[in-house]
């Protein structure tokens, strides 16, 4: 190994360990019940995102002086089995898509990261919500330099249940833990999809590496070794696993829902970062859209609903966390709809700007309304209202449908709760009604003591 | 076959054989707790030492040294071998925490005696390979959970004649078994009947009413005790898996998988959380069973890793929920219960060993899953995703838990409901082991594959059993043969074709 190799390898290795680093300390500490104080937790958060951040800068300008393209930092087999060719590769890899994007959520992270230490200053769960953070950032960090699909597979993972968990970070109040619930559910089913679709390009090339399945070149030149069937098949896969994490048409049901959470995870998660993986992801496959017409049109139709669901709706929002929310959503949709014509450095571009100036003003949602309100007070009425001259266009009768459309955000949830979720719990509610009849015919009485459960027994006191 | 340098599996049976009789006759009440404590400990010592030395030999199958039993009848009664070595340990640590987590105040109701006498027959069970010890040690296992639900007052109809009806096709197939051989054509019958009776220990759909009675009926403990260490897959393993050909166990993978499904569907729709813990068991107890009826070696290795990361996340998420019934009685799912400010620590248990149930990363479960996944895949590629789907329902139903139990509401209660010593202990001993499994796995893979490769070779050696091709691809592909053979092999399976 070179010089230059073994530079690389090291700032590479600092850049994925540093986070995995923060929730070893953060977890631990926990887990054996001695909490670390506020400044302690602050400072590890930004020393983490800053042995990240410096390592990642520092590849980025080697790689520009030595013209290197592609970095690939191998970690060898974390579980190998030779004789069935079996093997969890781990390997990141730094090009022209994963620097910027690794840049982009350190940067992102340590912003937020800095913002939160003051705004949830003396909450009782400060060191619960630095806790899911270190995870965020650590799947953030491993999915972007993922090299294989599997190692992508990690870190979506854990960016998922970061999410969720701080959707639900209020916990005492019930609305934000449904809303958790109901993230966590939409990403598990993509997750589902995710998982098939990286077992299925594991088969279909003979390992997970996005070097096997982009065959020659490197990112953006690859081109994926695999026939236009295959490639709809796990493109499509993959599109619901990007949908579900970006909030795309018809899963985009939760975002308004996972502004239940603190406005920084707000505006890390659901502005910046995680509404990006799924994009991310599609542009990490895209040799592989480029091989199926058919899965170009399905990625483009889906950008077009999105953003335009995405502008009707983020109108008639009368919350501004949730307006904006919609409105990343219109730009997300635009972003894969760059991305299905073949436009990767523009989505790249757009992703980047889009994700620090949405951080931005979710930051800044919280202090906005009380300028608001002062300048009103000041001028003594309401700010007027600004109105768009193409709405006067539209004939009456549409501007009702795109305002319920809007209001009822898309019928997405209702359609998901009618048509998917309804069905299931009915179904296996009855076949809990067929075991009920059937245990109690064998019984001979009634066979469920459970049925006698008090609703809160932890109210009467009676507590060990 | 290996000697191990001590008699560690007479020893670890023993050892709660003798505890219980001394709990139950001659120990001081106020104590027996403590001292029940100090006999699951030791026995859980003497199934790790016996772990080590087995280790140490590097052979597939050992038995104990000066074995009392072995001299006395001249027959080899217990061995162990690469996959029960694991299990042993498994099931005294099952026993151990579960004890361990026991609170005093709930002692009384949880009968120590009979808990030590079932680790006992668990442990003599695991230490058995196929014989008619073993169909008297799964049969007797039976007892003590009868016993405990009569001692209570309730109603054994269910699990009286599901487990009478096990008993019978156990003994039947078995007799049946010996009575054809192993390697005659008629061996389809006995076959049969030892899967059928498998299956019925093991809760598959539609046979599994016992399992949700049982969680009904019995201390959760006793229910915890009696399903976790996976007596059901075991009896697959030794009964089952010798004699049946690819395409029978093939199709009752099939019959798993529906169960896994079915199971996951169901655990999203309890309102109790026993029930939904039950569902949860169900439902990743049968992606073990899918994995070890799939026969190539990677599906095999896949159960094999499930199976132990369901022995220590399951029995780690069971005690949990049993933790907290100690404290507030049963528990309701249908609303929330706002509990994790008071039990913090029990919070972040049950939700690092519900990840660890459904293969989160860089827990116990993932490689496992990710195996079990990529086997059932190689074998049905269609069926084989609905593992996946499993999986997402199971994931969907334990954060549900999470959030039903210690979300949603503020409660403030005068009674500290912390955890207390002992389970903190009973906590951090799995969670070393899940997250230690988790970030460390290559070791277990490669023990557990060793496992499934030597248990395929095994099966190879039956000619009814239609030698595992994939195991037969991976010699010819190693050893650079071309054959006619192994090219069929290769359109049967996918996986080497695409290779």
């Amino acid at each position: 190994m070179t010089a230059v190799e073994w530079t690389f390898q090291v700032l590479g290795t600092a850049v994925v360990v540093s986070p995995a680093i923060l929730i070893a300390v953060l977890g631990l500490t926990s887990l054996v019940g001695r909490p670390l104080s506020e400044s302690s937790v602050a400072r590890l958060t930004q020393a983490a995102v800053l042995f990240s951040l410096t390592p990642a800068v520092a590849i980025l300008v080697m790689m520009l002086a030595l013209g290197t393209r592609y970095v690939p930092i191998e970690w060898g087999d974390w579980v190998t089995i030779p004789e069935q060719e079996f093997h969890f590769h781990l390997k990141f890899v730094f090009d022209r898509l994963s620097i910027p994007f690794v840049i982009l959520s350190c940067v992102l992270c340590g912003v937020v990261g800095s913002f939160t230490r003051r705004y949830l200053h003396r909450e009782e769960g400060y060191s619960r919500f630095f806790l899911y953070y270190a995870v965020f950032f650590t799947g953030m960090v491993t999915s972007s330099l993922a090299g294989t699909i599997e190692t992508l597979f990690v870190g979506w993972e854990m960016v998922g249940l970061s999410s969720a968990l701080l959707v639900a970070y209020f916990d005492q109040h019930e609305n934000p833990v449904r809303s958790g619930q109901r993230v966590w559910s939409i990403y598990r089913l993509s997750d589902a999809a995710f998982l098939i679709a990286a077992i299925s390009i594991h088969h279909m090339t003979g390992e997970g590496d996005f070097g096997g399945l982009m065959s020659s070149g490197i990112w953006p030149e690859g081109t994926a070794a695999v026939t236009p069937q295959q490639a709809l098949f796990v493109g499509t896969l993959l599109l619901i696993a990007a949908a579900g994490k970006s909030a795309l048409f018809p899963f985009s049901g939760w975002l308004p829902r996972a502004m239940e959470g603190p406005t920084p995870s707000s505006a890390i998660f659901y502005g910046a970062l995680s509404v990006h993986l799924g994009v991310y992801l599609l542009l990490r496959v895209s040799p592989l859209l480029e091989v199926s017409l058919v899965l170009q049109c399905l990625v483009i139709g889906l950008g077009v609903v999105s953003a335009l669901s995405g502008a009707l709706m983020s109108r008639v929002q009368h919350d501004v966390k949730v307006s904006l929310a919609y409105a990343s959503l219109t730009q997300v949709g635009i972003i894969v709809v760059e991305i299905g014509f073949g436009l990767k450095y523009l989505a790249l571009i757009h992703i980047i700007g889009h994700a620090c100036m949405r951080t931005m003003q979710l930051l800044r949602a919280p202090t906005l309304l009380r300028d608001y309100q002062t300048m009103e007070n000041a001028l003594g009425s309401r700010l007027p209202a600004s109105q768009s001259r193409f709405g006067t266009w539209v004939p009456v009768g549409v501007q009702r449908w795109c305002y319920r459309y809007g209001f009822d955000r898309g019928f997405m949830d209702i359609a998901l709760d009618r048509w998917i979720v309804a069905p299931f719990m009915v179904l296996f509610q009855q076949f809990d009604v067929w075991e009920r009849w059937t245990t109690d015919k064998i019984s001979r009485e009634p066979s469920r003591e459970s049925d006698a459960i008090e609703l809160h027994p932890e109210d009467s006191e009676r507590a060990a | 076959m290996g000697e191990l340098h001590f008699p560690w599996m007479e020893a670890s049976i023993l050892v709660p054989l003798v505890g219980a009789i001394w709990i139950r006759f001659f120990a001081n009440p106020d104590h027996s707790f403590r001292q029940a404590v100090a006999i699951s400990g030791l026995t859980l010592a003497l199934t790790v030492g016996e772990l080590i030395d087995f280790i140490m030999l590097g052979t597939f199958a050992a038995h104990d040294h000066w074995a009392v039993i072995d001299w006395l009848f001249h027959q080899e009664v217990f061995v162990v071998d690469e996959l029960s070595a694991f299990l042993l340990p498994l099931g005294a640590l099952i026993h151990f925490v579960t004890v361990l987590s026991t609170l005093r105040t709930k002692a009384p109701r949880f009968s120590l005696t009979s808990t030590l006498v079932s680790e006992a027959i668990l442990l003599a069970t695991f230490s058995c390979r196929a014989s008619w010890t073993l169909v008297a040690l799964m049969c007797l296992a039976t007892l003590p959970v009868y016993l405990e639900l009569k001692r209570r007052g309730r109603c054994t109809r269910i699990f009286v004649l599901h487990m009478s009806v096990f008993v019978v096709l156990l003994v039947v197939g078995y007799a049946a078994l010996q009575w054809t051989g192993e390697v005659s054509q008629s061996v389809l019958i006995p076959g049969a009947l030892l899967t059928a009776a498998a299956l019925l220990r093991s809760g598959i759909a539609p046979l599994h009413l016992w399992m949700t009675d049982l969680f009904e009926k019995a201390t959760f403990g006793t229910a915890i005790l009696f399903v976790t260490p996976l007596t059901g897959a075991y009896a697959v393993m030794r009964f089952v898996l010798p004699i049946a050909p690819d395409w029978a166990l093939q199709s009752i993978a099939v019959l798993s998988l529906v169960t896994a499904v079915y199971a996951g569907g169901m655990s999203l729709v309890q309102r109790e959380a026993r029930r939904m813990f039950c569902y949860l068991f169900l439902s990743q107890a049968s992606l073990v069973l899918v994995g070890l009826e799939l026969v190539t070696p990677i599906g095999l290795t896949g159960a094999l890793c499930v199976w132990l990361s369901v022995g220590l996340s399951l029995t780690g998420f069971g005690i949990t929920l049993r933790s907290i019934e100690a404290r507030i009685s049963r528990i309701s799912l249908a609303d929330y219960h706002g509990l994790s400010r008071h039990m913090p620590t029990l919070a972040g248990f049950f939700l690092l060993t519900g990840l660890a149930a459904i293969g989160f990363p860089f827990t116990v479960g993932f490689v496992g899953m990710e195996l079990l996944i990529e086997g059932a895949v190689e074998v049905y590629p269609l069926v084989g995703m609905t593992v996946v789907i499993a999986a997402a329902l199971c994931g969907i139903a334990v954060l549900m838990a999470y959030f039903r139990i210690f979300t949603g509401r503020s409660h403030a209660t005068l009674i500290p409901m912390h955890a207390r010593r002992s389970e903190r202990i009973a906590v951090l001993m799995l969670t070393v082991l899940i997250l230690g499994g988790g970030l460390v796995p290559q070791p277990g893979v490669a023990s557990r594959y060793h496992a499934a490769k030597e248990l395929t070779e095994k099966r190879a050696l039956n000619p009814i059993t239609h030698a595992t091709k994939n195991y037969d691809n991976a010699h010819h592909d190693s050893d650079d043969s071309d054959t006619d053979e192994s090219d069929d092999d290769d359109d049967v399976v996918g996986r080497d074709h695409d290779d």
